[in-house]
């Protein structure tokens, strides 16, 4: 940009004085802002205030607003509570996430390398076929789906969820993109003129260069695996089984409502995301902008 | 930084735009989409694509093939299955559970899409400033609700959303509502409730969408339309919007394949779908039709129903942004 403006070097310093109009941010911008970034936070600080206080501090009007001293009573109520096994599930949802996050990454990257790079026939109408597929909803195959889970002994095991998710279709062809748009074809024409064979190419150059947004991909398998739900309750049956989003569901006393239980469920299993979120969460934005990810 | 990031999204964006507009530019042979490394022994392709194909084949074709064929059956997963031929499409389209359920869904997907648009548009417009301060903790946080799960979502909005102890009726009731909404029995407020729930979860993600796409946006346009006096309101009506034209379509496309998916929402505030059907969803109708009712070639039915809508909208979709970008000057 800088670059392109550099011949009127003038006429540039003389607008960046006067600061033209659409660069100033009026207060109200920061205002609302300020309000958004509230609202965004809010439910998660209402999970742990709700969590943290009687049920009849949260049902006065107007309702408290501050946490209370409880959360640590209601914490244990929820490892404890009968016929949830809420620790199992976390242990699932992280075995789940972590088999699902790494396959995808690795066998994305290989077939979405052969995509990019590699000239074979049919490659152009398969990647095709494949993105159009994409575009059918995932309901449309989700009976057989489960009818095959069945035959192949996997209902109500945690292979169930991973092995369908291993490889998808939209991991393949968001690498395919990547590596079509950060590795240029001379750079592999150089090495293989040296003599580097495919296997070593791909090994040496191609997965280097392409690890940080192989991350990003990662990162967005893991918490798809983490937060899906349609899947799970339908493959899963024994509470020992349940991944956390199935076990959120269970939470419900056997009588009335107890919104501290289910809120402190809640916001235990939001936890780990959001401590997660403070390491990654900037690269999350970046792999939303750079790259379109199918929610 | 922003143009390959700008290179990248507008390619991953259109998958079905196979012919971008570089294609037509004077590098005609190297923006051609698949290039390939010519002096790379091909074959090996075979075997790196070979895993995919094979699961793909397995996990992703083959059921929904089969689900065509299952859709021909009275499909008792524990007896047995006869072949009805048309019979459960005749008795879907003459289910009034059916249109319910398209209601449902679309008006929880209109109530969630729309107000979410204009607001993500706006917000994007605001965090575009390049003199902002904090610019990238507000895309930071604009994005932690999308990694939130639906169930702990639920949970929270529901009790927001209580009729009797919930803050929303008491905020309304301190704006002067004199009545308490019931969020859960009345149809439209259980809709709202929903779509509140859609639209704080995806508003962030479809800002920093629209953010990426303005910030492709050349700054040039902006000066020079700034030199010639135009207020900000016309520079974002003529410059900026034109621009964003096919980020809208493909938000729209994505978030009605997502509006058609609602479950795990209406699910927990009503497994059955709710006292006067409020909460039934297309997507829950068919999982209560398979998996509860066990009707497997009934419930196959639906999911090609939902099928047919995905590719009718998608079409339509495809049309109108036709259409404008002929009628465009460009």
């Amino acid at each position: 940009m800088s670059t392109q403006m550099a011949p009127d070097t003038v006429v540039v310093k003389a607008k960046r004085v006067k600061q033209p109009r659409w660069r100033r941010v009026p207060k109200r911008n920061y205002v609302l802002l300020a309000m958004i970034v509230a609202l965004s936070i809010f439910p998660f600080y209402w999970m742990f205030v709700v969590a943290s206080n009687t049920n009849a501090e949260i049902s006065k009007s107007p309702p408290s607003l501050i946490p209370g001293g409880r959360f640590l009573i209601v914490a244990k109520k929820v490892l404890s509570a009968q016929g949830v096994y809420f620790n199992t599930a976390l242990l699932n949802t992280f075995i789940v996430g972590i088999s699902i996050a790494i396959a995808q990454v690795i066998f994305s990257a290989i077939a979405g390398f052969a995509f990019a790079k590699l000239d074979f026939k049919g490659r152009k109408g398969l990647i095709l076929f494949v993105v159009g597929t994409m575009m059918l909803p995932s309901q449309l195959g989700i009976i057989p789906l489960f009818m095959l889970v069945k035959n192949l002994h996997m209902v109500d095991t945690l292979y169930g969820l991973i092995v369908p998710a291993l490889i998808t279709a939209f991991g393949v062809f968001w690498m395919r993109q990547i590596i079509d748009a950060q590795i240029p074809n001379e750079l592999l024409e150089a090495a293989s003129i040296d003599g580097a064979s495919v296997p070593r190419i791909f090994f040496r150059i191609v997965l280097p260069i392409v690890r940080q947004s192989g991350f990003v991909l990662g990162l967005f398998a893991f918490l798809a695996a983490w937060n899906d739900y349609l899947w799970p309750t339908i493959v899963l049956q024994s509470p020992k089984h349940f991944t956390l989003q199935v076990a959120l569901t269970q939470l419900k006393p056997m009588y009335g409502l107890d919104y501290g239980l289910q809120m402190g469920g809640a916001f235990l299993a939001t936890a780990p995301l959001l401590i997660l979120f403070i390491f990654v969460g900037r690269k999350l934005v970046t792999g939303v902008m750079d790259g379109a990810v199918k929610g | 930084m922003s143009e390959v990031a700008e290179r990248g999204r507008k390619k991953a964006l259109s998958p079905w735009k196979s012919k971008s507009p570089q294609g037509s530019s004077s590098k005609a042979k190297k923006a051609t989409q698949f290039p390939g490394v010519k002096s790379l022994n091909g074959k090996w392709g075979y075997l790196y694509v070979a895993p995919f194909v094979v699961m793909f084949a397995i996990f992703g074709l083959a059921p929904v093939v089969y689900s065509v064929y299952i859709s021909f059956f009275h499909w008792d997963p524990l007896g047995e299955s006869t072949f009805t031929g048309l019979h459960n499409f005749d008795r879907l389209l003459h289910d009034s559970d059916l249109w319910l359920a398209l209601r449902n869904t679309f008006s929880i997907w209109a109530l969630s899409t729309f107000p979410q648009m204009l607001m993500a548009i706006g917000l994007a417009n605001i965090l575009r400033n390049t003199r902002l301060r904090g610019k990238s903790f507000f895309r930071t946080i604009l994005l932690v609700p999308n990694i939130t799960s639906v169930i702990a979502i639920t949970i929270v909005f529901s009790q927001l959303f209580g009729r009797d102890f919930g803050i929303i009726n008491d905020i309304l009731g301190w704006a002067g509502f004199s009545h308490h909404i019931d969020f859960i029995e009345g149809v439209i407020p259980s809709h709202v409730q929903i779509a509140t729930m859609i639209t704080w979860r995806w508003i962030g993600y479809n800002t920093l969408i629209f953010l990426a796409s303005m910030l492709a946006i050349p700054n040039e346009l902006y000066e020079s339309s700034s030199v010639d006096g135009a207020s900000k309101w016309q520079q974002f009506r003529y410059v900026t919007l034109p621009q964003l034209k096919n980020t809208i379509t493909f938000v729209l496309i994505v978030g009605t394949i997502g509006g058609l998916q609602v479950f795990a929402e209406p699910q927990q505030l009503a497994s059955d779908g709710g006292s006067s059907k409020q909460f039934l969803t297309l997507t829950l109708f068919l999982y209560n039709q398979a998996f509860v009712n066990n009707k497997y070639g009934y419930a196959a039915s639906i999911g090609i129903f939902i099928t047919f809508i995905v590719l009718i909208i998608s079409a339509v979709n495809f049309v109108i942004t036709r259409k404008i970008s002929n009628d465009g000057t460009r």
